[in-house]
């Protein structure tokens, strides 16, 4: 009798403008650029997602069930160019079937740098979706899904959270099944959620892909698949970005067809069900623990973290932000903190990637640079004016030290 | 095969590429006859190197030939120079004949004149005669197809494949349109045209190019085919690190003729405003042209004349040193129809920020680009090169492996791919 929990990446970076190093100014973020693409988002998929799982929720009468975890970053940009979306989630929080989940707001890598900045971006984070849709999460998700044992120590000792959600990588599993609630070696009380990332991926990658044997895919034919499972697990946790539905597969793949279709079909065996992450929890019980000393994510074939910190020029890039840390927040400048933590954003270095650079890749699809080289001089400039607002603040301070002093 | 240039003695990426290409189709074992023009005034090789002709070649770097063993060298006599324009051509002459007469004393104008005349002093006239000779040498010759280098061989390509019949494929490395910009010498253009018109294939050196040649040129798409230029492997690719040469100062490459095409004047605009933002930074031009006086003049007016260093032109054993005291080399073409000067750089491991506007930006991914005449962006860039070393850390590592994978023998393996087509077609014909 599995279980199916969905749960749905809702994100969108703030990009940096064209800026360079004679550039003076605190305007790094290309309001245009956007405002365009959230306004593209939201009509090719935010808007006409929501409908459908308000629509979807409605006709099985509390029966379907989704979880989202929506970014800090993109709800500020929501609420400047496309407003109506956060309507739209709200009115999907108002259903009670709706899980929101945690994570750092600024989508950033700041577990990997910094635990006190990761745990004040959780703060944030929980607090802005408190506010605005009336629950407060008590599942955390980190960016990119990444994971390592100390994440759960450093979650559980926050102490408002029940579980993680990771990636239901091989190299952690090896020959286990993701289908169970496994707890990290040095902790019981935080459950690790891992993501079936065959099944997810059917859904998020392959689904219009002609070449793929099971192409077309249908949700009969995906229910058998989670079907199997019965027996042999308690939950398929199918994890994806939402911009899967309307944006990564277009609308005419029939995506949005077979997300209307699958929860009837789901729900046709009497034993399967929908939960959400804080349901699939407290319905099951831990069978194992899960050790992973080193660090995973939910990216590439890897499942590692060179998408982000691969090269010379990431790796330089980091540290030099993160360096900053103290220099920043004690400007006690609260724009400038927000303009330091949104270079936090961790596509900004996925935009570095020389990784398959070569190869024009399909990555390049979500790049706003022609190349990871300009994306890597980009950042560092708006950086370079971080530093120089840090100074002048500094400068400003000293100087009124002084002056009370005498 | 026809050209007119051939190392070590050059002038710029065209006997690079004759070179590199005919290496290799002698190592797949295509017997080539490469016709070079033989320059004029012998006495005067000591500062018209490049007037040299094969014949040195036999005798100060036989070892190196060897690995040429299936291409023969003519020459023919000609005062052809790879990239002269009319006018220049007629001021190298007359240098040359100024030069004779200093030697013998003083003369008066109209003895110049007279031996002006004497020394053919109409390029044109050159061209058709180097035609001729090429058509003579044609008698004594086997061969099966006709191979002609840009414009200066493209009369004597087309001459020599009526009178034997054999099929002649153009090879563009450059058309007037990247030479002169729009302001084209039409003598020049016609002949680049009717050659490629005539030609049975015309090999483009990149897509840049091909667009020209199609569009400018009216040549039928599919005659038109692309062939990447290559890079030769050096093996010893040391950095400046391994020399152990300390540096206090960076050190910004330009490395190509100063002229029009190359885009000096971007290169200064861009120094000026690089050194409005950092200090301990030279710019090296190495190379000459006919805008060397104009861009030392120009950098004198931007008030940067002490950054900015001269070397004329550079060659060998020089090339290499520069390459290892260079952070970055800076090419802002205007028009570049291929460009094998980035390769080269970064075959010695140092990155590079090419124009967009360069046939070698289609190959090359793991450089910087910009458009030539954005001397902000090329301003920002350098400065990043020069501020970040992670930046040229990664430039570097990729640029190099990518390099490698532009291989003289894949343009080899083309030709000959065209060279059959072009074969079998005759024979159904």
């Amino acid at each position: 009798m599995p279980s199916v929990c969905f749960y749905f990446q809702v994100h969108q970076p703030c990009r940096l403008r064209h800026y360079t190093v004679f550039d003076q100014d605190n305007r790094y973020f290309d309001d245009s650029k956007n405002r365009a693409i959230c306004r593209k988002v939201a009509d090719k998929c935010y808007l006409p997602a929501n409908r459908l799982m308000l629509d979807l929720i409605r006709q099985y009468e509390g029966k379907f069930r989704v979880a989202y975890s929506i970014t800090g970053v993109l709800l500020e940009q929501l609420a400047e160019f496309a407003p109506e979306v956060i309507s739209t989630f709200d009115a999907l929080a108002r259903t009670g079937c709706v899980e929101f989940l945690a994570e750092t707001y600024y989508h950033s890598l700041s577990f990997l740098y910094s635990r006190g900045e990761f745990k004040e971006q959780i703060h944030k984070h929980v607090e802005t979706i408190e506010k605005m849709f009336g629950v407060r999460p008590k599942v955390f998700r980190n960016t990119e899904l990444i994971y390592s044992n100390s994440l759960t120590d450093t979650i559980e000792s926050m102490g408002e959270f029940d579980g993680v959600l990771t990636e239901g990588a091989d190299k952690i599993l090896r020959g286990r099944s993701p289908n169970f609630i496994y707890t990290s070696p040095r902790s019981g009380r935080v459950k690790l959620l891992l993501k079936n990332y065959t099944l997810s991926d059917d859904i998020a990658f392959r689904f219009s892909n002609r070449d793929w044997k099971e192409w077309p895919l249908m949700a009969d034919k995906f229910s058998q698949w989670v079907g199997r499972v019965n027996g042999n697990g308690y939950v398929v946790n199918l994890f994806m970005d939402y911009e899967t539905f309307g944006e990564h597969q277009w609308e005419d793949t029939g995506i949005f067809e077979f997300m209307r279709s699958l929860p009837g079909e789901i729900l046709k065996h009497p034993d399967n069900n929908f939960k959400t992450p804080s349901e699939v929890i407290a319905s099951y019980p831990a069978t194992d623990t899960i050790d992973v000393p080193g660090i995973i994510s939910w990216a590439d074939m890897e499942r590692d973290l060179s998408a982000w910190v691969g090269n010379p020029m990431q790796s330089n890039a980091l540290h030099d932000l993160y360096r900053m840390e103290q220099r920043v927040k004690r400007t006690g400048d609260e724009a400038l903190v927000a303009d330091w933590r949104k270079l936090q954003t961790s596509d900004h270095f996925y935009y570095m990637c020389t990784k398959w650079f070569s190869d024009g890749d399909v990555h390049k699809y979500f790049n706003p640079y022609d190349s990871p080289y300009d994306s890597y001089i980009n950042f560092m400039n708006v950086m370079g004016n971080i530093e120089k607002r840090c100074k002048s603040k500094s400068n400003v301070k000293t100087a009124q030290t002084v002056s009370r002093e005498v | 095969m026809l050209g007119w240039e051939f190392p070590p003695f050059i002038s710029g990426g065209l006997g690079t590429a004759c070179y590199g290409l005919t290496k290799s189709m002698s190592k797949l074992g295509l017997e080539v006859t490469f016709v070079l023009p033989q320059a004029v005034g012998m006495d005067m090789r000591s500062t018209h190197v490049r007037m040299r002709t094969p014949a040195d070649i036999d005798e100060l770097e036989r070892q190196r030939l060897g690995e040429l063993k299936n291409v023969k060298f003519r020459a023919i006599e000609s005062a052809l120079r790879p990239y002269a324009s009319a006018e220049s051509y007629k001021r190298e002459i007359e240098d040359l004949i100024r030069a004779k007469q200093n030697h013998r004393g003083s003369v008066s104008a109209e003895s110049v004149g007279d031996s002006l005349a004497h020394y053919c002093g109409d390029m044109y006239a050159e061209v058709h005669r180097y035609a001729a000779a090429a058509v003579r040498l044609a008698m004594q010759e086997d061969f099966d197809v006709v191979h002609a280098h840009d414009w200066m061989t493209y009369p004597a390509g087309m001459a020599v494949a009526a009178i034997t019949g054999r099929p002649l494929v153009v090879h563009v490395h450059s058309t007037e349109f990247d030479r002169s910009g729009e302001h084209v010498n039409q003598m020049i253009y016609d002949i680049e045209r009717a050659g490629m018109q005539a030609a049975d294939k015309v090999i483009a050196v990149s897509f840049l190019t091909r667009n020209i040649i199609i569009g400018r040129y009216g040549v039928s798409s599919d005659k038109v085919e692309v062939v990447y230029n290559g890079v030769e492997r050096n093996g010893n690719g040391f950095s400046i690190g391994a020399t152990g040469i300390r540096k206090d100062e960076k050190i910004v490459l330009f490395l190509g003729r100063i002229t029009m095409q190359k885009g000096p004047e971007y290169f200064l605009g861009a120094a000026k405003k690089v050194l409005e933002a950092m200090d301990d930074v030279k710019f090296v031009m190495a190379g000459s042209g006919d805008m060397m006086r104009r861009t030392i003049e120009l950098a004198a007016y931007l008030g940067v004349g002490n950054k900015v260093l001269f070397t004329g032109f550079l060659r060998g054993e020089d090339v290499r040193k520069v390459y290892e005291m260079a952070d970055l080399y800076v090419m802002p073409s205007v028009s570049e129809p291929f460009g094998i000067a980035p390769l080269e750089a970064l075959n010695h491991d140092v990155p590079v920020l090419i124009s967009k506007q360069s046939g070698v930006s289609e190959v090359l991914n793991h450089v910087l680009k910009a458009d030539f005449w954005d001397v902000n962006e090329i301003a920002n860039k350098i400065i990043a090169v020069l501020k970040y070393p992670p930046l040229q850390l990664t430039l570097r590592e990729h640029g190099n492996f990518e390099v490698r994978k532009l291989k003289w023998e894949d343009a080899a393996h083309k030709c000959v791919q065209i060279y059959n087509q072009l074969l079998s077609s005759t024979v159904c014909v």
